[in-house]
């Protein structure tokens, strides 16, 4: 492809042929106000706040979507640009409510940061407002339609990113509305839960439901004893949400901070991962014994799980049964941990920190339920977690780190990496080959460079002692269709990961939101917080799942054999075909 | 009483339907979603509006997502979403009849009928509009009953025009 030649504000860049102006820009260090745009996502060019001036050309037209051409002048500042802008972010402030001090994304919010970079300061005219209800019924996702500015990036993600076209833009002009099917509630549609439109929002128009209350009440309540447990991705990422530097991880940190918060025992998820491994690790190996059914297909993520059971419920029977780490770690404290420890389990508060808004709808779904009681009480996003850290006044990043208690809180590599696509993967291959051949990998070939990164879909065929094992990890629903497809048209698998979230949970629609100078989803952002986590595992003594003595404790001292009868009951689970049944879009609407 | 708008739902109907589904699919295979709008066309054709159930069912079929489907169908005037009554009064609001005094005429068919503009009588009977020029401005102000055009209409003549009609519908259903 040739490249053009063009200058914006007096800079020359050079860029490839189908480069947007906006992009020329940004390659010169010049960046163009944006909002509706996402790289990501398709060009939906409607706010219009990135207009510049070319040279030559009627009117002013929006960067986003303009191509660069050769010879072309562009000037991004001009008085009559700054004043258009400025007009265009007042207007869109005139149909916004003006609660920023007690909005939810207050110091987050990419309209405030237009508004204030865009010199509004003071407001002139107050014009009529819509107004809407908000949608509050379903355990997991809000919906606000009153702080929506129209940008349509949740309805791409959604129809793009995960497939799943929940959302869509209803009526027209003034009345125009982001809305599912039918205005329903969010809860009765095929949303998955998966939070992207939150992440992607530059605004409040979607949260998570808040579970916070709920935990500081039972914290002060001298009945309850509340239990702990927090995702891997947790650790990955809750350093930004105290403005430090993506890629560190926080473990002991998050530790004592439960412990200040008033966390009574403070357990681990990644003890359950390792669990996860050895229950879905042998079903694995039996169903590769027995020849199926094959694949074998991940079912940790709740967002996938609620995909398939909505948009692919004729794969139902190859996803595995096992439960996911949170649901069997809420199961083993609701009985294991307390007759171990003489506590009526009904006393007991499961508090689960998660990287993941639709893990607050796993809690409830019944079927995950241990003798009547829901295995995880209440689910915390790590934005929330962060903001209860706040308002107890608890200086995060400068904690003393702490260890996690026992025996529920010890975990290995192999349970770290669960968080990252392709981990899960990793983590099972690791157990996995021990069950077949009765030895380990050897310490150098722990790790599966194939399964790790970030493309959309990595597929490998391992050679295990003869034996071929072809395996696929995607992350990103839409992924997930492309080998999916696949496999209908008679493609061959052993293995399938899916994670509903680009890249993995460390992606997760609970995540700290993307600061000021970054963009929600950004491949550098999933990175580095994978790499976390891999640094983690590295660290480790112990990088495989059945080495956990813990774990090999549980097993002697309580469940038996994985896949016996006790662990059988306890730690696997069943879906169903839900409806209404999904619609996937047929073909990507770009 | 209550007037009920003849429908030409049947069970051969939604078969037709499909047939006519896939034909636009095929015609349409580059873009799927450009099926949509022949397809919802056909649907108010039969209802006169497009039902929840309708819109279901053709995103199912056309394999759009059903909020896709809503957005279409509630972004054109030209569909609506909820029933229409057996009579679609449209008043043209266009240059032509608004000059000549068609909005009179519109607030006189509301007051008689007590509607806004969109809405529906609860008898089912009658559905006030406004339009934008008919193509009729020469007979201006314009007023169309389903598809009888009205020509040179006055504020006063609109008792009748209701009285006439609610006569006819009374005949039909008697
Ligand atoms: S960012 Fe270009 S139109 Fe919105
Ligand atoms: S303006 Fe009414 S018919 Fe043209």
């Amino acid at each position: 492809m040739s490249d053009v030649t063009l200058t914006i504000d007096g800079v020359s860049a050079t860029v490839p042929r189908g480069t947007t102006i906006m992009q020329a820009a940004d390659t010169v260090g010049i960046r163009i106000p944006r909002l509706c745009y996402h790289p990501r996502l398709s060009i939906e060019g409607a706010c219009r706040v990135c207009v510049v001036e070319v040279e030559g050309a009627r009117n002013l037209v929006a960067s986003c979507h303009y191509p660069a051409e050769d010879g072309m002048v562009v000037r991004t500042h001009t008085p009559e640009i700054l004043q258009l802008r400025r007009d265009i972010v007042e207007l869109l402030l005139d149909n916004h409510p003006e609660d920023c001090n007690t909005c939810e994304r207050d110091g987050n919010c990419e309209l405030q940061r237009l508004a204030y970079a865009t010199g509004i300061r003071e407001r002139l005219f107050a014009g009529e407002r819509k107004h809407y209800e908000k949608d509050n019924l379903g355990p997991a996702i809000i919906r606000d339609p009153d702080k929506c500015i129209l940008c349509g990036r949740c309805v791409r993600v959604c129809g793009e990113i995960q497939e799943v076209g929940c959302l869509g833009q209803v009526n027209r002009g003034f009345k125009t509305v982001v809305m599912p099917a039918h205005d329903a509630p969010m809860v009765e549609t095929v949303c998955t839960g998966c939070g992207q439109c939150v992440n992607v929002c530059p605004t409040a128009a979607f949260l998570e439901k808040d579970a916070t209350a709920d935990l500081m009440k039972a914290i002060e309540d001298p009945e309850m004893i509340v239990v702990s447990q927090m995702a891997p991705s947790v650790r990955a990422a809750i350093g930004e949400a105290f403005g430090e530097a993506p890629g560190k991880a926080y473990e002991g940190e998050i530790y004592a901070a439960m412990r200040r918060i008033g966390v009574d025992y403070v357990f681990d998820t990644q003890f359950s991962a390792d669990l996860t491994i050895m229950e879905e690790g042998a079903e694995f190996v039996k169903k590769l014994a027995e020849g199926g059914p094959l694949p074998n297909i991940t079912s940790c993520c709740p967002t996938w799980v609620k995909y398939c059971e909505t948009f692919h419920p004729n794969l139902l029977h190859l996803l595995s049964t096992a439960k996911s780490p949170m649901s069997m770690q809420g199961a083993m404290v609701k009985t294991y941990w307390a007759e171990k420890m003489g506590i009526d389990p009904s006393r007991i508060f499961s508090l689960a920190v998660m990287c993941c808004t639709c893990k607050k709808f796993e809690a409830t779904r019944p079927e995950l339920f241990v003798n009547g009681l829901p295995a995880v009480d209440r689910v915390l996003t790590t934005r929330e977690f962060a903001w209860l850290l706040r308002n107890y006044g608890i200086d995060f990043t400068h904690l003393q780190p702490e260890e996690a208690d026992n025996p529920l809180g010890e975990s290995t590599g192999a349970g770290v990496i669960f968080g990252a696509t392709g981990g899960v993967t990793e983590a099972a291959l690791r157990t996995a080959y021990y069950l077949l051949f009765q030895k380990d990998l050897p310490a150098d070939a722990l790790n599966f460079e194939q399964v790790r990164g970030l493309k959309g879909v990595r597929e490998a065929t391992l050679d295990f002692e003869g034996t071929a094992v072809r395996l696929a990890v995607v992350h990103g629903l839409s992924n997930a269709n492309e080998v999916l497809d696949r496999l209908i048209a008679g493609g061959e698998y052993h293995w399938i990961e899916v994670m509903g979230c680009p890249g993995g949970c460390v992606g997760g629609g609970g995540q700290p939101y993307a600061g000021a100078n970054a963009v929600p989803l950004d491949e550098c952002l999933l990175a580095q917080r994978a790499s976390a986590l891999y640094n983690l595992d590295a660290a480790r003594e112990i990088r495989c799942s059945h080495h956990n003595p813990s774990i090999q404790r549980l097993y002697q001292e309580y469940l038996g054999d994985p896949l016996g009868h006790k662990a059988h009951e306890l730690l696997h689970t069943y879906y169903y075909p839900r409806v209404p049944m999904g619609v996937r879009p047929q073909e990507a609407q770009v | 009483m209550r007037y009920q708008r003849k429908t030409l739902e049947s069970p051969e109907w939604w078969q037709s339907l499909d047939a006519y589904i896939a034909e636009q699919k095929e015609r349409n295979r580059d873009h799927v979603q450009s099926a949509l709008i022949p397809v919802l066309h056909h649907v108010q054709d039969t209802f006169g509006y497009i039902p929840v159930k309708a819109i279901n069912h053709v995103a199912q079929q056309l394999g759009v997502p059903t909020a896709f489907v809503c957005g279409v169908a509630s972004f054109y005037s030209y569909f609506s979403l909820t029933p229409k009554g057996i009579y679609t009064i449209s008043v043209c609001l266009g240059t032509a009849c608004y000059v000549r005094g068609s909005q009179a005429v519109l607030d006189e068919f509301c007051r008689q009928i007590n509607c806004r503009p969109g809405e529906s009588t609860p008898d089912g009977l009658f559905t006030v509009h406004e339009a934008r020029c008919l193509g009729a401005c020469g007979q201006a102000p314009v007023v169309m009953v389903n598809d009888v055009v009205y020509a040179r209409v006055t504020p006063e003549q609109v008792p009748d025009i209701i009285a006439q009609l609610t006569a006819e519908a009374q005949a039909e259903s008697a």
